[in-house]
């Protein structure tokens, strides 16, 4: 097949997944942008490994439309933590589906080792001008894995204002996941089965989320440019992981593990969580490199606030060259439901997990990149980044045995990626 | 943390709110601002995989655009 006749496949595979007009579809497309890469994510301990290649091609249909297709697929295999504690003896959970066991050492963070999953994502977007100030752009999104099932669009409309310095725009979207885990999703607060014992299970679940987005840009001069977005989240429907437990522990002893029953329970999250989140970046061009900054605030009802804070350096080498380095800090507080372990002695909350990504704790990631361009969107580039997380390994409420292990263990990761951009 | 916090809003404000006092530049004067690295996402096949990798392992998400997640990562 020549390059043009997939070019215009291409060109058709974009207006239809967007249902854009017949007329669009008949323009083929012209030069296509082609921007590539491949991401490498690695965590110590035998934690969670990602290979993640991405492909997005742009072009434009007539001189003011563009359309543009990106199609992902990656990778999970690893083992993830599944909510239980650390204990002085071995312990033995009963997988997912209800089928498997696995045993954790004596002192050793519970993984889960059946954590492993594949997933397609494809995004399309359309974006046509109204008139010189003002334009629309549509997207569409489908993400399948093997027990999530996610299909999305959105809306954006935008206007220049001015002299063209300042762009208002309003960003609408919704999704809508259909979660279904092998044999079902786990009853929220029923006791992990015995091994080899039949899992209490409930039918696949749904959720649906919508997001509104505010936000303007500004240019501040002939070398600063700026935006703020105001962005607000509901989503409703099944919240929980169906893969995390939480420890029920003896009140004087502190763990007492290896109970055949009741010693791990299934959390339990609300079924719906609200989010808000204000966004600041700035770009600021130097005599030859570019600083560019960003700070946002986040908030949901669930209780976690968080910042984050992003500083990327763009260091001219040569008129071809650059190194960038990167540094972002990210802090949130625990959510409202987050417990390290229950008591057994205590009443039941509503709701209640063990996940250590509702925990409260700090990311630091530090890295930099290489960047060689060799022409208008012709790019090759690479980069290095390591990423640590911490949170309080010893917590005050911490209980006999509990004292003895470490309640948040630390989270370290590398990122690698290699990038290759081209027309084609 | 949180007069950081407020410190930081207040200069966004100010820079926001003193956008009328600022000259407006003119087309012809946009040679920087068109710059592959000055766009405010300047490789967005990198930001995507960032967010990805956050989304995945932090509580917070979003701010940038709409959407997001989509995955059963959390």
């Amino acid at each position: 097949m020549s390059s043009k006749s997939i070019r215009d496949s291409l060109s058709l595979a974009c207006c239809a997944l967007l249902h854009t007009s017949s007329n669009a579809q008949a323009e083929l497309l012209d030069d296509v942008d082609i921007d590539t890469a491949v991401l490498y994510y690695s965590e110590s301990d035998g934690r969670v490994s990602l290979i993640e290649p991405v492909v997005k091609m742009t072009s434009e249909l007539n001189e003011d439309e563009i359309v543009s297709l990106q199609l992902v697929f990656d990778t999970l295999t690893g083992a993830s933590p599944n909510g239980a504690q650390e204990s002085n003896i071995a312990q033995t959970f009963t997988s997912p589906s209800g089928k498997q066991t696995y045993t954790t050492p004596a002192g050793e963070l519970p993984l889960d080792d059946f954590f492993r999953d594949s997933r397609l994502a494809i995004t399309g977007s359309y974006e046509k001008p109204i008139d010189r100030l003002r334009k629309n752009i549509w997207s569409a999104n489908f993400s399948k894995e093997f027990d999530w099932l996610s299909i999305g669009g959105g809306y954006t409309y935008s206007q220049d204002f001015n002299q063209r310095n300042t762009t208002l725009s309003t960003s609408v979207g919704l999704s809508l996941d259909t979660i279904d885990p092998l044999g079902g999703t786990p009853i929220p607060l029923s006791a992990m089965a015995a091994p080899g014992s039949p899992q209490p299970k409930e039918a696949d679940e749904s959720r649906n989320t919508a997001d509104l987005m505010l936000g303007i840009t500004q240019v501040l001069s002939r070398k600063t440019i700026t935006q703020l977005n105001l962005g607000i989240s509901q989503s409703d429907g099944y919240h929980s992981d169906p893969f995390k437990i939480i420890s029920l522990i003896d009140d004087n002893l502190g763990p007492t593990y290896g109970q055949p029953n009741g010693t791990y329970l299934h959390e339990s999250r609300p079924d719906s969580r609200q989010r808000t989140t204000l966004y600041w970046k700035i770009a600021h061009h130097l005599t030859e490199d570019v600083i560019n900054f960003a700070y946002r605030y986040y908030t949901d009802d669930w209780g976690v606030d968080a910042h984050t804070m992003d500083l990327k350096y763009r260091w001219r080498l040569t008129d071809r060259d650059y190194l960038q380095p990167h540094i972002r800090y990210y802090s949130q507080t625990a959510a409202d439901f987050y417990r390290h372990s229950l008591l057994a002695s205590e009443a039941l909350p509503d709701y209640v997990s063990a996940d250590l990504r509702l925990g409260e704790f700090d990311t630091i990631t530090y890295g930099i990149k290489y960047g060689r361009v060799l022409g208008k969107n012709n790019e090759i580039s690479a980069r290095i980044e390591f990423m640590q997380q911490t949170g309080d390994s010893n917590p005050a409420d911490a209980i006999g045995e509990q004292q003895n292990h470490d309640l948040y263990p630390d989270l370290d990761a590398i990122i690698l990626q290699v990038s290759y951009s081209f027309i084609w | 943390m949180s007069q950081f916090i407020k410190a930081v809003l207040l200069c966004s404000m100010l820079v926001f709110f003193s956008g009328c006092e600022i000259q407006p530049v003119k087309p012809w004067q946009r040679g920087i601002l068109a710059k592959p690295e000055m766009q405010l996402v300047a490789d967005e096949l990198e930001n995507f995989l960032d967010e990805h990798i956050y989304f995945s392992k932090e509580a917070a998400t979003g701010g940038q655009s709409i959407g997001g997640g989509g995955c059963g990562c959390n």
